[in-house]
C-alpha cells in the first residue's frame, strides 16, 4: 500500500494524461458528473455520486456502430468502433464500479459477447475511490456493496485527508504506478483508512430488504399494487438514463439516399415505444405495465438470469426523480404487500 | 401553512365522504429533505397525509389528461389551475369531472439553488415564518424563503387560482410585473451569444422527456419524437437532432403554455431554454392579445380561423 500526498495528485494525473484517456468526476453546469478531463484541475475528487453515471465510458448513450455505403453493384460496411483506445476511469466509486460487473453479465456472458462493450471495458483501467461520506440515499450495503467495496477496481484511493492510501489490486492497476511519486503508507496510515472505511460503513442510512424480494415479487406479477404505484410516475426517462446498471438499447439505421450508418442508442422500459410492436400492439400499454417492469428485471428478471440483482444502491433514480418516486419506498411497500 | 394544511384535509375528507369525488389529487410528504411528492387520495383515512409545503412544486394538472373517466379533486396552485383553464380550452378534460381546490401560492422553493447554498447534503429541511431552514451533518442554515423561490413563480402574475370550487385561505396580492424579463435580457445578446448559450444548453440534453412528461399541456398520444413512421427524428445525441427536439418541444407550446416551469423543474440536467417559450409567449400575447390559460372563452389562437381575419398573411 502506498500514499499519494494531496499535492503529488496533481503531477500523477498529468502523467496518466500522457497515456491514457482519463474520464473522471467534473464540475457540468454546477453538479457532478462523469466525463472525459484533459487537466487535472478538471476533477472534482469530493464529490457525492455524480449525476451522469461512468457506465457510459462502456455503453455510451449513442454510439455509431457501423457505417454502410451502396455503391450500386456493392455495400461497404465499415466498423465505426475505435478499439485502440486505453483509458482511465479515475475516482469512480463503489457502487459505479458494481454496477460494471453487473453489465458484465449481460455484455460479456458465456453465450453473448458484445464486441463493443467488451473492447472498451477491456481497454479501461478502473480506480475507484473509497465514499468517506455516504450520501442518505446510499443502500449499496444492501445489495451486496460498501462504500469502500474493492470489488472490480484494479486501484483503489481511500481519502485521508491530507492525502491518498492507493492500494493496487490487479495487473492492469500496477501500470499506473509508473507515474507514480509516493512512498509506502504507514501503518498509522492504514488503520486510518480502515477507520474511515468502517464508519462510512456504518454510517449508511439506507437499507432495502433485497431478501425475499424475488420470491415475494414472483407472488405479486398481477397484483393490484401495480395499479396504483405507477400513478404519479410521470414515464420520463431519468430513473433509466441516469441508473448506473439499466442497459436496454435500441437501435437504428441512419440513412440517406446510398449511405448510413447503424446506431446503437439507450432506451428504457419507461417510454412508450419500447415494446411497441409493428403491428401496433404494445404488451407494456400503460404506465403500470412499465414501471412494474422496471422493477421486476432489477428485483426478479435479473435474478433470474443472472444470481444478481440490477441495483447497486447508488441512490440517483432517488434524487433525480422529479415526482420523487422512491424505489426504498417501493421495495418496502412490496414487503408489506 | 400549517392550517392551510388543514383546511384541504378537512375539504379534502369532505369530498371524499360526499362521494363528490373518485380520487384527489394532491401532495404528501416527501421521502427528502426539500421535497413533497404527488399523493393519489382515496380513502378518508389517509387525508392526514396530506401536506402543503413550499416544496409542492409538481404541476398536478399534468395528471388529469392521464386520469380520465374519474372524478377528480384537484389541489391546485395558481399554474395548475393556468393548466386545468388551457386544458378546458383545448378540450382535454371536463369541466363537471374536475372539483378544483385552489390554494394561493407563496411560490416554491429551488430545492437545487438551496442545495447549492451549503457545502454538504441537507439532511433535514423545513419551513420557519418567512424563512427556510436546512440542516445537514454540520451546518444549519436559514434562507429567506423569496430569494430561493423558483424563476418561474418570480414571475408568476397569477399566484391566485383563477377559477375554483373552493379557495383554501385568503387570496394573495399578486406582484410580478415584468414577466418576460429573462426572454427581454435574451433578446438584447448577440447573435453569436445566443447561439452559444442555446447550443450549450442542448448539449447537456440526454433526451429523457422529463420536460415534456411534467408538461401539462404535453398531452399527444404520440409525440413526434417517437413516431417511426413517418420519422420526423433521429434518436441519438448528434447535436442537430438534439437541438431539433428541444426547438420543437418549445415551438408546440405556442399559444399554449402556461409558463408553470415544470419542464425546467423536472429536467434532471438544469437546461435552461425557458427564454424560448417565453418568447413565443410574448409574441402570442402581442400578435393575438391571447394568454394561456387565463381565459375560458377565446378559443386558442392557432388553433381557430376566423374568415374576418384582418391579417394579410391568411387570406
Ligand atoms: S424518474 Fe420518476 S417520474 Fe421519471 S420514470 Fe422514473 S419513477 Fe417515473
Ligand atoms: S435502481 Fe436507482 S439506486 Fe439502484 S442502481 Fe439504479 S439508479 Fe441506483
Ligand atoms: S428493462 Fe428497464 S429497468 Fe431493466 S435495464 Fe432496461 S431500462 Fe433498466
Ligand atoms: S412548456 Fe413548461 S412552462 Fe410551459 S406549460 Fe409546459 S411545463 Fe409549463
Ligand atoms: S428534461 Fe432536460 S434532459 Fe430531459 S429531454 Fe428535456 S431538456 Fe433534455
Amino acid at each position: 500500500m502506498k500514499k499519494l500526498p494531496k499535492e503529488k495528485v496533481k503531477p500523477f494525473v498529468e502523467k496518466l494524461l500522457q497515456d491514457y484517456e482519463v474520464l473522471g468526476p467534473m464540475e457540468t453546469a454546477g453538479f457532478a458528473s462523469f466525463g472525459r478531463i484533459m487537466s487535472p484541475g478538471e476533477l472534482k475528487l469530493n464529490y457525492q455520486n455524480s449525476k451522469k453515471t461512468p457506465k457510459e465510458a462502456f455503453f455510451p448513450q449513442w454510439e455509431v456502430m457501423f457505417r454502410y455505403r451502396s455503391t450500386g453493384q456493392s455495400v461497404e460496411v465499415k466498423s465505426a468502433e475505435d478499439t485502440g483506445r486505453r483509458r482511465i476511469l479515475f475516482g469512480i466509486r463503489p457502487c459505479d464500479i458494481r454496477a460494471a460487473l453487473l453489465l458484465d453479465l449481460v455484455f460479456d456472458s458465456l453465450d453473448f459477447k458484445d464486441p463493443y462493450y467488451i473492447n472498451k471495458r477491456k481497454g479501461t483501467i478502473v480506480v475507484g475511490l473509497g465514499c468517506n461520506h455516504p450520501a442518505s440515499t446510499c443502500f449499496c450495503t444492501s445489495v451486496n456493496g460498501g462504500p469502500f467495496s474493492r470489488e472490480g477496481a484494479d486501484f483503489f484511493m481511500t481519502d485521508l485527508g491530507d492525502g491518498y492510501l492507493v492500494e493496487v489490486l490487479s495487473q492492469k492497476g500496477r501500470k499506473l504506478l509508473r507515474g507514480f511519486d509516493g512512498k509506502e503508507a504507514s501503518e498509522e496510515d492504514k488503520e486510518r483508512a480502515k477507520a474511515i472505511a468502517d464508519s462510512a460503513t456504518r454510517g449508511i442510512s439506507s437499507v432495502i430488504e433485497a431478501d425475499g424480494l424475488m420470491e415475494k415479487l414472483e407472488k405479486l406479477t398481477e397484483a393490484p399494487f401495480w395499479d396504483f404505484l405507477h400513478e404519479k410516475c410521470l414515464g420520463c426517462g431519468i430513473c433509466t438514463y441516469l441508473c448506473p446498471t439499466c442497459h436496454c438499447f435500441d437501435m437504428a439505421d441512419e440513412a440517406f439516399d446510398l449511405k448510413g450508418q447503424r446506431v446503437r442508442c439507450w432506451d428504457s422500459c419507461l417510454f412508450p415505444l419500447f415494446t411497441l410492436e409493428t403491428s401496433g400492439h404494445n404488451p407494456r400499454p400503460t404506465g403500470r405495465e412499465r414501471i412494474r417492469q422496471r422493477i421486476m428485471h432489477k428485483f426478479n428478471y435479473f435474478f433470474y438470469t443472472h444470481k444478481a440483482i440490477a441495483c447497486v444502491g447508488c441512490g440517483r433514480c432517488i434524487i433525480h426523480c422529479p415526482v420523487n418516486l422512491d424505489i426504498r419506498r417501493v421495495i418496502d411497500d412490496i414487503h408489506r404487500e | 401553512m400549517e392550517e392551510i394544511q388543514n383546511k384541504i384535509r378537512r375539504e379534502v375528507v369532505q369530498l371524499l365522504s360526499e362521494g363528490q369525488v373518485d380520487v384527489v389529487i394532491g401532495f404528501e410528504q416527501g421521502s427528502l429533505p426539500l421535497r413533497a411528492t404527488p399523493f393519489f387520495l382515496r380513502d378518508i383515512a389517509d387525508a392526514n397525509r396530506l401536506v402543503w409545503s413550499p416544496f409542492c412544486e409538481n404541476n398536478l394538472a399534468t395528471y388529469l389528461t392521464k386520469i380520465q373517466g374519474k372524478r377528480v379533486g384537484l389541489i391546485a396552485k395558481g399554474c395548475d389551475v393556468r393548466s386545468v383553464v388551457a386544458l378546458l380550452v383545448e378540450k382535454q378534460i371536463h369541466r363537471d369531472h374536475i372539483v378544483i381546490i385552489g390554494v394561493p401560492c407563496q411560490g416554491m422553493v429551488d430545492r437545487r439553488r438551496i442545495e447549492r447554498e451549503v457545502d454538504g447534503e441537507i439532511l433535514k429541511a423545513h419551513q420557519e415564518g418567512e424563512e427556510i431552514i436546512v440542516e445537514g451533518r454540520d451546518f444549519r442554515k436559514s434562507l429567506p424563503r423569496k430569494e430561493y423561490i423558483y424563476p418561474s413563480c418570480k414571475r408568476c402574475e397569477h399566484r391566485n387560482p383563477l377559477i375554483y370550487d373552493t379557495l383554501i385561505g385568503e387570496k394573495l396580492v399578486e406582484e410580478a410585473e415584468r414577466a418576460y424579463h429573462e426572454v427581454e435580457a435574451f433578446e438584447k445578446l448577440s447573435p453569436d451569444k445566443r447561439w452559444s448559450h442555446f447550443s450549450e444548453e442542448t448539449s447537456r440534453c440526454i433526451r429523457c422527456y422529463a420536460c415534456r412528461q411534467a408538461c401539462p399541456m404535453c398531452y399527444c398520444a404520440e409525440c413526434f419524437v417517437d413516431s417511426s413512421f413517418p420519422k420526423w427524428i433521429e434518436k441519438g445525441l448528434d447535436p442537430s437532432d438534439v437541438q431539433f427536439w428541444n426547438i420543437v418541444r418549445a415551438y408546440h407550446q405556442t399559444g399554449r403554455c402556461v409558463g408553470c416551469g415544470a419542464c425546467e423543474r423536472a429536467c434532471p440536467m438544469e437546461i435552461d431554454l425557458v427564454y424560448l417559450t417565453q418568447k413565443i409567449n410574448r409574441d402570442v400575447k402581442e400578435l393575438f392579445g391571447f394568454e394561456a390559460g387565463l381565459d375560458l372563452d377565446p378559443p386558442p389562437p392557432l388553433s381557430t380561423y376566423r374568415v374576418d381575419d384582418e391579417q394579410e398573411f391568411i387570406k
